[in-house]
């Protein structure tokens, strides 16, 4: 049979521009040069007219004066000294902030819920699923105003604060901490938390080998939590507590010095998170239920008890389900934080695509940088997940 | 956002258009003034429960549809926040933008617009509450302060504390309904704007005999409508226009006498009214475009005196805005 197979005359020759590869290819090309062209034409034609409507245009504006004030600045930054530039690094700053402190707060929310609606517990089962269904189905920017309003109405005016030994005060300006100021001596304490975390990390590494080499557990949290808390604690006692609290001093209008924790951010983060969390709380519901019923039985059936048959058999298979859409969630989260602008909390788009590109006019530019840095932040989400998806699948052999 | 997306897609798709765009020409073929407006602002811009517009800045508005359309009801207003504004008017979303808008150098040369005038000479200030027994805004310091964002106030805010020496916390809102409501609610310990705006939104608190206006006015908020730039002969019609309701009130024509005016004997009136001369056919009008703008609109005191003097519920003084013959600084050149 093999015979007749190599003695077979060679398919008939056909013309090239009848060959399909040929054909692909060549379509292929032709489509990127249009889209090269319109890619061309668009720019051209956008600093043409650009030009002729004599709209400033470039990034000249970069190194210019701000000359406005943002509430809230995790570096430092006034209006008279600082450009442009630096304004938008805060504003990209206190995006990061709410969004990365919004995705930590929705995740464990969303667990939390998540499996209490699959609890045995009626009452926790109905109040999850009560949560759930109220939540995701009230839009967001609703949900923000509310929380602002409920943050800006119940709290007390700031003459008549809620404090705590006149160190800690709540109003409606915020929250105001006492702010620790290192002295001398708290290097050490330091020392001792990088310490603490590298041999617990160890022990970890240690208790996993010898557990899987003679079976014998440790008790690993205990010895983790004495070795990042308890050291350290007890290093920054035996030198004596060196660590200087500014009380916020109360001055004829407003409360000063010490951490501020701004209205706007605290409504912003609940709301975001608290919305977030009712998808995340679903996704995991949807993993978990994943699991098959027999990988429950089979644990316990090995003796396992319910906690550690979540934890060790349940869980780590709905992670691989949860993932991809948890990734979806977390960009959602930092996406929505933009809606920051209803309630004047200076995120990114708030200072830079807000005040930035009223006060300079080239709409162009600002809005181009700020959708280059949400697509970063996303694809860096994306990434980084994509990189656990990968941990917690499941291993073919 | 949206005006912002739109402005971006214009600037990338748009045909490249021809410099001297014709905006007379379209704005006659559509047959209505698209009018940008502030929309929240009583007295400047302000549509009530029926939908109608009022203030300052839509009357100005009405005039240039009375002067080329000859029906001041042509106009479809465009409510805008002062964020957007620019970019409405840069993407021709809007054929003028009427918003109290502070004229500035910057905003003359690099948004890519001109302004045509000054319809109302305003200036900053601030508002507290009465129980905080402030009477001057250099006692300020250290007080939290409600802005609105993309404004000059902004701007001013940041330099007035900075060369008194005093410290401040600016909270701002994209909006002056959100930063109006934060302060109400005590997220501020002021609120500052236009002097002008000061009393229209002092009248929306929850009580406002709680509130005062301190006398210091901290800086030159001349307001003005603007066109985009490029177009001459649309810049012209809507700065003769503002020149038109100036000259009419300084000749004594107003929107009840004007029958009576086109007899005059005064050449002034004459040839504002287009009873001699062809001024408004230089324009690309007709010759009795003042005559339809003043019948149907009224002059500039009219229109002042009805959205934000003594007429309406803000009774703003004319002050700076009377007439340069009657002690203020409105002053119009000549129609010959």
């Amino acid at each position: 049979m093999s015979t007749d197979l190599r003695t077979e005359s060679p398919p008939p020759r056909v013309a090239l521009y009848n060959n399909p590869k040929v054909r692909s290819a060549v379509y292929q090309v032709g489509l990127c040069v249009i889209i090269g062209l319109l890619v061309y034409g668009a720019a051209s034609n956008a600093i043409e007219n650009l030009r002729r409507a004599n709209i400033a245009s470039g990034f000249g504006f970069w190194d210019n004066n701000a000359g406005f004030d943002i509430s809230q600045t995790l570096i430092p930054y006034s209006s008279q000294a600082s450009t442009y530039g630096r304004a938008f690094w805060v504003g990209l700053l206190n995006t990061l902030l709410v969004a990365g402190l919004g995705i930590f707060f929705a995740t464990i929310l969303g667990f939390i819920i998540g499996i209490s609606r699959l609890s045995k517990n009626w009452l926790l089962a109905k109040a999850a699923g009560c949560y759930v269904e109220t939540i995701r189905n009230l839009p967001l920017l609703l949900q923000l105003l509310f929380w602002y309003n409920a943050v800006l109405k119940t709290l007390p005016d700031i003459r008549d604060s809620f404090t705590l030994g006149g160190a800690v005060y709540l109003n409606n300006r915020g929250l105001f901490l006492p702010k620790p100021s290192p002295l001398e001596g708290f290097g050490w304490v330091q020392i001792a938390l990088v310490a603490g975390i590298i041999a617990a990390i160890a022990f970890r590494l240690w208790a996993h080998r010898r557990q899987e080499r003679t079976g014998r557990q440790a008790p690993v949290a205990w010895v983790t939590l004495a070795l990042v808390v308890g050291a350290p604690l007890a290093v920054f006692l035996l030198a004596g507590a060196p660590l200087l609290f500014q009380s916020p001093q109360a001055g004829r209008f407003n409360i000063s010095g010490g951490v501020e924790v701004l209205p706007e951010f605290v409504a912003l983060l609940f709301g975001l998170s608290i919305y977030t969390a009712a998808f995340i709380a679903e996704v995991v519901r949807a993993g978990l239920l994943a699991v098959s019923r027999g990988q429950v039985e089979a644990a316990y059936s090995l003796g396992l008890q319910p906690r550690p048959t979540l934890r060790l058999v349940v869980i780590p298979q709905a992670m691989r389900v949860i993932v991809p859409p948890l990734t979806n969630q977390y960009l959602n989260l930092t996406k929505n934080s933009t809606l920051a602008v209803a309630i004047g909390y200076p995120d990114l788009v708030q200072v830079f695509t807000g005040t930035v590109l009223n006060q300079t006019g080239q709409a162009v530019e600002v809005v181009a940088i700020t959708m280059l840095v949400y697509l970063f932040i996303s694809l860096t989400t994306s990434l980084a997940m994509n990189i656990y998806n990968k941990r917690v699948a499941l291993v073919e052999r | 956002m949206k005006k912002i997306a739109a402005l971006f897609a214009l600037a990338v798709f748009a045909v490249a258009q021809d410099a001297s765009a014709q905006v007379l020409k379209t704005v006659k073929e559509r047959g209505t003034l698209n009018c940008g407006a502030n929309g929240t602002l009583a007295g400047f811009g302000l549509p009530d429960a029926q939908g109608n517009w009022t203030g300052l800045d839509v009357d100005f508005c009405r005039a240039i549809a009375a002067a080329v359309l000859n029906d001041p009801k042509k106009v479809k207003f465009v409510p805008l926040s002062a964020k957007d504004r620019f970019t409405a008017l840069q993407s021709g979303e809007v054929d003028v933008l009427a918003r109290n808008t502070t004229w500035t150098s910057s905003r003359d040369t690099s948004l890519g617009l001109n302004f045509t005038g000054v319809n109302y000479y305003d200036g900053q200030g601030f508002v507290v509450r009465k129980a905080l027994k402030v009477n001057s805004a250099l006692e300020l310091n250290g007080a939290s302060i409600c802005v609105q964002q993309g404004t000059t106030t902004e701007l001013n805010l940041a330099d007035y504390f900075r060369s008194h020496n005093m410290q401040m916390k600016s909270v701002t809102f994209a909006t002056a309904n959100e930063a109006v409501k934060a302060y109400d609610a005590g997220r501020c310990d002021a609120y500052t704007t236009d002097a002008s705006a000061l009393y229209a939104e002092r009248l929306r608190l929850a009580n406002p005999a709680d509130h005062i206006i301190l006398p210091e006015i901290i800086s030159k908020e001349p307001l003005g409508p603007a066109v985009r730039h490029g177009d001459d002969q649309w810049f012209d019609v809507v700065k003769w226009t503002l020149f038109a309701l100036l000259d009419a009130e300084e000749l004594n024509v107003n929107s009840k006498n004007v029958d009576e005016m086109l007899k005059s004997d005064n050449p002034e009136i004459k040839r504002l009214l287009g009873t001699e001369g062809n001024f408004g056919e230089q324009l690309g009008l007709t010759k009795d475009w003042v005559v339809r703008i003043v019948k149907q609109v009224g002059n500039y005191g009219e229109s002042f005196e009805r959205n934000v003097g003594q007429g309406s519920p803000l009774k703003i003084d004319r002050g700076l805005n009377r007439l340069w013959n009657k002690g203020g600084i409105q002053y119009a050149p000549p129609v010959r």
